[in-house]
């Protein structure tokens, strides 16, 4: 077998009908379950980027890169760095939360977690939270031992190489 | 400026495209287009054919024979859907077509309306690119691109989808005079470094060796190839799409192919060398077999236009990513000694020590010694168009090509069914040169309605077809893979082709003898119009050598026992008799 892990993607494209599942069905062809994908207005007029984190063997992402650069609304495509610490990585979820027994625990919880408290009910709250994947799913691990998760949405991952990284290419 | 209709800009797009061919059957949502059709008859000849499959093969015979876009104007919904196995032919093969679907209006879009299919949804993996029409403003521009897209770079189909509202609509017709796609620029120079290292691994390599590939073909580099070859003494080995390779030393080239079904000399050479240099391959498995022993001792440069080509199935040493042409030309400006005699004397000996060979036979035609007298009789620069499976290996082995885009057909895909309409299409675009079709009972009969095309426009082409009651090659695995269980690949109820040929109104001619084979294959090369063979071979034969799939190239089954149960189990009854 060969070596599974994760990879972000960067893909500058034109904004034109039908381009999203063009570049998703590159991945999904060779196996690659995309975990994350985010789209929006990039620094350039007229094109937008994709953000891709997926799952799959080391030895086909190159391959699946070359391919995507082949769908002619492509632009460009950039790996983003795989080390955790040469890159930026940020996710941004809410997460509606109905109050149990602890009210004062999930409060504290949201304090310690830096997320932001965007409405309040009878019954329940709603956390923004925004970091790393991991920093998001430990919130969530430990807040669903405080309260009742009622409802979750992610943004999916923002990312890119760090300056000094970025220079380096 | 004056506003004119979808339906119009289109032919006025064509006429600015040099299209003067189109392929294709009408239908409700392309009526419109089909209208417009009448006036332009005097500029751009349109043929008709049976089934949209058929159509879009023609192109892609036309293109093959040609080197331009094939074009092909077909309905919405089924009219579309037959064209797939055609496109992902095309697509497989790096074939440029422009197909252009009707579609439903685009109000319509998503209802499921009749005749409405996601045509872009559908062809979205088979095509180099393709695009739904929305707005009639745009649709010059969409033309344009379609048609550079499609020619440049790594060659490939292209469908535009045009909605009926399309049609009808009016706009200006400002046609591009070129195309500005930032996102699409093929790089065309090689790296002049990887060039320089190429060169520096020829000067001390003992054993180097080029494989040929359809790309060479198709970017119309042969005679560079060919010079290659001499200057530098290199011998040659060529793929199923790399045929037609003739250095003016006959020592050069070893003909016949590699790969699972290549002559044992070819995979010997691949093997052996120590510097392979790839030309426009993309090293199919078809052709390495195992990676792992694929060329185990040699150092591979591989060009190709497509970046995406390099290091997908074997190791890289040196990756050029360019345009054949540049490429060549860079590798011929460079001036040095070197003697591969030795090597390509060893060679030569190989091939004469294991040749390719069948057993000869007076009581069945052997399929080898027909296509061997085909070749004999028909003149070099004919083009040979062959289906798929056992037919298109043993034309592949045994017939000689003498010029590039001479031998055509579906490599990649496997396409049966390909032959017959691929034909029609390559002899409309070279009406000068001979077209010969070859095609087994199985693949003839996936596009027989082709038959009606060649009568309604007397298209003076030549059919073989190779009789022996079988979808052979899945028969020959069967033999070889599955103890001789041959399930549901028994056609002993094949009708009479050349009665069938005969209704329809091409002269058509059966035979069943060995003796009967030369002056059958005399009269096909020199009668004036369409005409058939249609040939009883030997139900027995295998396609020999064979690497049985996955295994190394270098260890080929040279033999294998006839099954002569198969004489018995295809009865040659019914209308055969």
């Amino acid at each position: 077998m060969n070596k599974k892990s994760r990879h972000i993607v960067s893909v500058l494209v034109y904004n034109k009908a039908g381009v999203l599942r063009k570049v998703a069905h590159l991945f999904a062809r060779r196996g690659y379950n995309i975990s994350s994908i985010t789209v929006g207005k990039s620094e350039i007029p007229d094109l937008v980027r994709m953000i891709i984190v997926v799952e799959g063997e080391d030895n086909a992402i190159d391959q699946i890169e070359k391919q995507v650069y082949k769908v002619i609304e492509v632009y460009k495509v950039s790996p983003i760095s795989s080390n955790v610490e040469d890159r930026v990585e940020r996710e941004m979820a809410l997460i509606k939360v109905k109050f149990e027994d602890n009210k004062q625990e999930i409060y504290q919880l949201v304090e310690i977690f830096r997320g932001k408290i965007v409405d309040v009910g009878q019954e329940g709250i709603i956390v923004e939270i925004t970091g790393a994947t991991s920093k998001i799913e430990a919130f969530v691990d430990l807040i669903s031992k405080s309260g009742k998760i009622i409802e979750i949405a992610r943004t999916g991952i923002a990312a890119m190489d760090r300056w000094d990284v970025s220079q380096g290419k | 400026m004056k506003k004119i209709k979808g339906s119009k800009m289109l032919f006025e797009a064509l006429l600015k495209e040099n299209v003067d061919t189109i392929f294709g059957i009408p239908g409700g949502a392309i009526i419109n287009v089909y209208d417009e059709l009448c006036d332009y008859e005097n500029k751009i000849k349109f043929y008709l054919f049976r089934h949209e499959q058929g159509a879009t093969h023609a192109a892609d015979g036309y293109a093959r024979a040609t080197g331009k876009p094939g074009v092909v104007l077909v309905t919405s919904g089924p009219g579309a859907t037959n064209t797939v196995t055609a496109i992902a032919t095309a697509y497989m093969d790096s074939i440029p077509l422009v197909v252009i679907t009707g579609q439903v209006p685009t109000s319509m879009i998503g209802t499921d309306a009749f005749q409405e299919s996601d045509v872009t949804g559908i062809t979205m993996p088979i095509t180099k690119h393709n695009h739904l029409v929305t707005n009639i403003e745009e649709f010059p521009q969409v033309l344009k691109e379609a048609f550079h897209i499609a020619t440049t770079g790594r060659p490939g189909p292209v469908v535009i989808d045009l909605p009926k509202d399309i049609q009808i609509a009016e706009g200006t017709f400002n046609y591009p005079e070129e195309v500005n796609l930032p996102s699409y620029k093929p790089n065309v120079k090689g790296h002049p470094r990887q060039i320089k290292t190429t060169m520096e691994l020829l000067k001390k390599s003992k054993k180097p060796l080029v494989l040929v590939g359809g790309g060479v073909n198709l970017s119309g580099t042969m005679s560079l190839v060919n010079r290659f070859l001499d200057k530098f003494g290199i011998p040659a080995v060529a793929t199923l799409m790399g045929r037609g390779v003739k250095p003016s030393n006959p020592k050069l080239y070893l003909p016949g192919g590699i790969g699972m079904h290549g002559t044992y000399y070819g995979n010997y050479a691949v093997s052996n060398s120590d510097l392979l240099i790839a030309l426009g391959v993309r090293f199919s498995d078809r052709i390495i077999g195992n990676p792992k022993y694929f060329a185990p001792n040699a150092k591979i440069v591989h060009v190709d236009i497509d970046p995406a080509e390099i290091g997908k199935n074997v190791r890289v040493d040196v990756p050029i990513v360019g345009d054949l042409r540049n490429v060549l030309e860079k590798f011929l400006e460079y001036d040095f000694e070197v003697d591969f005699s030795n090597w390509v004397e060893e060679l030569q000996k190989i091939k004469e020590s294991h040749p390719l060979t069948y057993p000869k036979s007076d009581k069945y035609i052997k399929p080898q010694y027909l296509i061997e007298k085909a070749s004999e009789y028909f003149p070099e620069d004919t083009i040979v168009v062959s289906d798929v499976g056992q037919n298109q290996m043993w034309v592949a082995q045994f017939y000689k090509f003498h010029n590039p885009r001479s031998f055509f057909c579906s490599g990649g895909l496997g396409t049966m069914g390909y032959a017959l309409p691929a034909g029609i299409g390559a002899k409309i675009g070279q009406p000068h040169r001979e077209v010969i079709v070859f095609a087994g009972d199985g693949g003839f009969q996936m596009n027989i309605q082709e038959l009606m095309t060649i009568n309604r426009y007397k298209i003076p082409l030549k059919i073989v077809v190779l009789d022996n009651n079988s979808l052979g090659m899945v028969r020959q695995w069967q033999q070889l893979f599955f103890k001789c269980r041959y399930s549901a690949t028994i056609l002993d109820d094949n009708p009479e082709f050349s009665k069938i040929a005969e209704v329809v109104g091409i002269k058509a001619l059966k035979i069943q003898r060995p003796d009967e084979v030369e002056k059958a294959m005399r009269e096909l090369a020199e009668y004036e119009g369409p005409m058939l063979v249609h040939a009883l071979v030997d139900p027995r034969e295998n396609v020999l050598p064979m690497v049985p799939p996955g295994g190394k190239i270098s260890e080929p089954y040279l033999t294998a026992p006839y099954d002569e149960n198969l004489e018995k189990v295809v009865k040659r009854g019914g209308s055969n008799e």
